[in-house]
Order: C-alpha cells, then structure tokens, then sequence
C-alpha cells in the first residue's frame, strides 16, 4: 500500500486515507461558457485547477493569408470586419486609421466624428455582450435580456446607417461608405437619455448582487505587473488598475478633443484586479461612451464623407504599427507595403488572443466553477483570438 | 528618450549585434539586431533604467522572400512612453532565433504562432508547439512560396 505512486492523505471526519492523484478533464471547444469554439485542458486535483491549457484554432480562418491575396487593400475590410464579429465597427476603425497614416492622408472632420460615434457605440454593444453573457456564466439569466434588449436599440441605429446589424463593411480608406441618415442626431440624443437609466437598472440588478460579488469578488487575481508582462490590455489591464488607454496615451483621430474618463479597478468588492472588477470597469466604460457620444454628435460638423483618392491605392513601400483601443484591448495593425495595390503582409495583433494567454495566470490554484467565473471576465471572442 | 538615444545605447552596449539602424525615411524607427542576441538586447531594453520596455506590443512573423524569413518586436515603455521596433533576420534554411519569453510572457504565443505560420524556431522556448494549425498540419502557410496542399489527412481539399 506505501508504494502506490499516488498520494495518499487523510481528511478529517472520513477516518480513513482517500487517494488523490491529478486529473485532465477537458472543457470545450463545444461548451456554453467558453463563448464559441475554446477548448480548455483543465489539469485539476480534485476541484482545485493545478493548471490550465487553451487549445485554440478552430476558428482559424487565416485572415493573414487572405489579405496578401487581396487585389486591393480596400477589399481586406470586410474580413476585418469577421474578426471580433461583436464590435466590427471597431476594427475597420484600426485598420482605416492605419491605411490613412501609411498613405499620410487626412479625412473630412466629419468623418471623424461619425467613426468615432461608431466606434463607441461598438463599444457599448461590445460590454453589453460582455456583461449580459458573464451574468448567464454565473448563473444570472435576467441581466442577459435585458443587455439584447438594450443593444438592440444600437443595432437598430447601425441598420439604419449602413444596412447591416453585425458585419458593416462601413468605414472605407479615406471615408465611410455613405453618410448618415438626416434623423441620426436625433436617434443617438435619444439612445443616450434611454440608455443612461438602464445602467443604473444593471447595476442595480447585477453589479452589487450579493450573489454576484460572491461568485466574483476575489477570484482570477490578476496583479498589475503581471498584466503588464502579458501585454493584456482594455478592461482586463485596466481591471489590475493600470490607468492605461490607448484613447488617452497614443490618441487617434479624435479622441483628444473629447473629454471623457479611463475607469480603473479599486478593489472595491474584494482585491484589485479580480473579475469584479474587470466586469464593472466594461460597466463604467459604457457611461463614457454615452458621454463621449453626447460631445460627438452635439460637434458633429457638417461635409463630405470621404476624402480624395487615387481609385487605386498603391502606398509607398514601408511598415508601421498602428494600435487603437477596440472594446476589447489594444487591437493592433503591422502593415507591411512593397509599393504595390496588395498588402505585402498584414499581421493583426488582437487583444483577446493576448488576454487569454494569460488566462494560466490567472486561473491556477481555483476552483473548476471559477474558471468559468475568469473566462468570462477577460470577454474573448474566438474568431478574433483564432482570425 | 528619442529613437536615436535608444539606438546610440544600444550601439555602445552591443556593438556588432546591432545591424543596422534606421530614424528617417521609416514611420516607426527600427533597429535591426542580430536573431541569436536578441534575448540578451531585449532583457537589457526592459530592465536598463533608461529603456524600461515593459510591453512587447506585437512580435510579427515575415517571409522577406527569397530565402529570408524575419521576425519584429514592437516595443513600448509605459513609464517613460517611447516606443522603439526590433527587427531581426533569419534565413529559411536555419530559421533559428533566440526566444524572448523569459523576457515577456506575452511572447510565448506570439511566438508559437511566428513558428507555427512561418516555421520559425525560437531557441530557449519553454513549449514550441503549434498553435493555430492542427498539430498534424504540414508546412508553414504564411510563406510566400507555400503551396495549398491538395490533401488533408487523405481527404481531397475541395478547392
């Protein structure tokens, strides 16, 4: 019996020795929490997870590839688009503001302006997504509706505006693909009074749910220096209490003529940088961009919606690295041109393939129901993690 | 510190592992290293009190074409906000470059996808496996002269 490979320990109460020795069990690719096709090789002994290795590539599409096989760099937006398919506004907006900076062309102010409304409003249908589904994670169903019923409003907005609900194809090199419609201003003035209460409705429903901040509060610790050698951003680096914002400390288009805060984690449920607060800084961020929006439309200037162009975009030969803050992190461009009308390489360094790198971090030494808890906090969206 | 500051520090630390260097002319300034010093360059950009490179912004695999593969490293200080491009060159036939996770975590994946789309082989890897293809996958897709193979696992690819 001494000689069993396993350990052997006595529990209390139980009066005899009970065997323990380390299991995998494997979570997904089809499994509700994972958010799409993730597989998760938990290694568990007994409940506590001694580590955990993310399997990913079923949604592989190569997005790389497609685009060095593109005729033109304009064609290589509709796939972008196919990446984080929650908040494609967001990635058109990194790829365009990289086009212009590598053709150092400038775009109607106008232009700006709208993306730049579109881009929060992605943002605000991103988070919630983000918070909807993590209250259905830990077992929440109510908060989901609510969250569909509120995006619907902005997808409507969305509709109306480019004829699309999910994948946009919106914004263009140079423009966007058509203006808006007359009752714009109006639509989104009218978004924000209806939207502002129901915040305070999650909040009240969710966010200080003492179920919530249980299952919550204190668990996937992600500390600040450890986000930062992970290079995870967004609501993740933020939930650690890192004050970094790439809307604030790289601007872009523009973002510095608005005014508008970068909410931190404080630890105010448990440690900073837990999943609490990860989730209630997407929260708070939804009120800056309804703040954002109300500046935005209230300067919204009048003119054209797309700047002159050669009809065929040849950029000189050169690369750059272009990043801007999507819903979920830094999405980041590296483009590679040798002078000709196809991109030579496009590499796309995407926020949630980062942040679930560190999801190991994060997750050893909990419970098996906590790594659902973690997943959902860091908010990943497969076909952007695998592109 | 300006880009040229870093590339002038680097100079006098390194000497000839630094290659070449670039400020003008280029969007982002780079400096081109050599592949095998790259852990001991990037270890000095993190920790020296000047550089404090704490982010490894994105590390992008490239196939040059003709025979050279390459590998770059967009880093940025979040203390001291500059931003500076590592690049570095490795030839298809010893695609071998040093690994610089124990510098960044966040290079582990980044790198394992480097080795996975363009066969590049990071020394000092703690866990160099494929990571977007099927382990079972043949070649490395995002090579220029990568030709789509006809067969998977027996089974006619239909297009």
């Amino acid at each position: 019996m001494e000689e069993r490979m396993t350990s052997e320990r006595t529990v209390a109460g139980f009066g005899r020795s009970l065997k323990t020795e380390e299991m995998v069990l494997s979570m997904g690719p089809q499994h509700p929490s994972t958010h799409g096709v993730l597989r998760l090789e938990l290694v568990v002994d007994g409940e506590i997870v001694v580590d955990v290795i993310p399997h990913l590539g079923y949604l592989h599409r190569c997005f790389e590839k497609h685009c060095e096989h593109m005729t033109s760099y304009q064609q290589v937006i509709p796939y972008a688009d196919r990446m984080d398919y929650v908040a494609a506004m967001s990635n058109e907006f990194g790829y365009v503001v990289a086009m212009e900076k590598l053709l150092k062309i400038k775009v109607p102010e106008r232009v700006e302006y709208i993306r730049v409304i579109m881009a929060e409003f992605s943002r605000i249908v991103s988070h919630l997504i983000a918070v909807g589904t993590y209250g259905m994670d830990i077992g929440a169903v109510t908060p989901f509706l609510f969250c569909m019923r509120d995006r619907e409003r902005v997808l409507d907005i969305f509709e109306q505006t480019c004829g699309a609900r999910l994948l946009y194809n919106y914004m263009w090199i140079g423009g966007l693909s058509h203006d808006v419609q007359p009752n714009f201003a109006e639509k989104v003035r009218s978004f924000c009074t209806y939207f502002r209460p129901k915040l305070k409705e999650l909040n009240d429903l969710l966010s200080y749910n003492k179920i919530f901040i249980d299952r919550t509060a204190n668990v996937g610790v992600l500390p600040a220096d450890v986000a930062l050698n992970y290079a995870v951003s967004g609501p993740t680096l933020r939930g650690s209490g890192v004050r970094w914002d790439v809307r604030k400390n790289d601007p872009y288009s523009i973002y510095p003529t608005l005014d508008f805060e970068i909410p931190v984690g404080t630890g105010a449920m448990g440690t900073v940088g837990d999943c609490w607060d990860r989730y209630m800084v997407r929260v708070k961020e939804m009120e800056q961009s309804v703040n954002i929006l109300e500046q935005a439309i209230e300067k919204l200037p009048p003119g054209d919606v797309q700047a002159a162009l050669p009809k065929r975009i040849r950029p000189d030969a050169g690369d750059l690295y272009v990043r801007t803050e999507t819903p979920k992190g830094e999405l980041g461009y590296y483009l590679v041109s040798d002078g000709t009308a196809s991109p030579f390489r496009v590499k796309v360094k995407s926020p949630c393939f980062v942040n679930l790198s560190a999801l190991p971090a994060m997750a050893r030494g909990s419970m098996i129901a906590d790594v659902v808890a973690i997943l959902g906090s860091i908010d990943i969206v497969l076909g952007e993690v695998d592109r | 510190m300006t880009p040229q500051e870093i590339i002038e520090t680097l100079r006098s630390r390194f000497g000839d592992a630094i290659l070449e260097a670039k400020t003008e002319g280029v969007i982002d300034p780079f400096v081109k290293v050599s592949p095998l010093s790259l852990k001991e360059i990037s270890h000095f950009l993190r920790d020296d009190e000047k550089t404090l490179f704490d982010v490894l912004m994105c590390l992008s695999g490239m196939d040059y074409t003709g025979g050279k593969l390459g590998v770059v490293y967009h880093l940025h200080s979040t203390s001291l906000d500059h931003k500076i491009v590592l690049k570095t060159e490795v030839t298809a036939e010893s695609p071998h470059a040093a690994s610089v996770e124990s510098v960044w975590k966040t290079a582990n994946w980044h790198e394992r996808e480097a080795f996975d789309l363009f066969g590049i082989v990071f020394d000092g890897h703690p866990d160099l496996r494929r990571i977007l293809l099927p382990d079972d996958w043949e070649g490395h897709p995002l090579r220029k002269d990568y030709a789509v193979p006809e067969f998977y696992n027996g089974m006619k690819v239909p297009y």
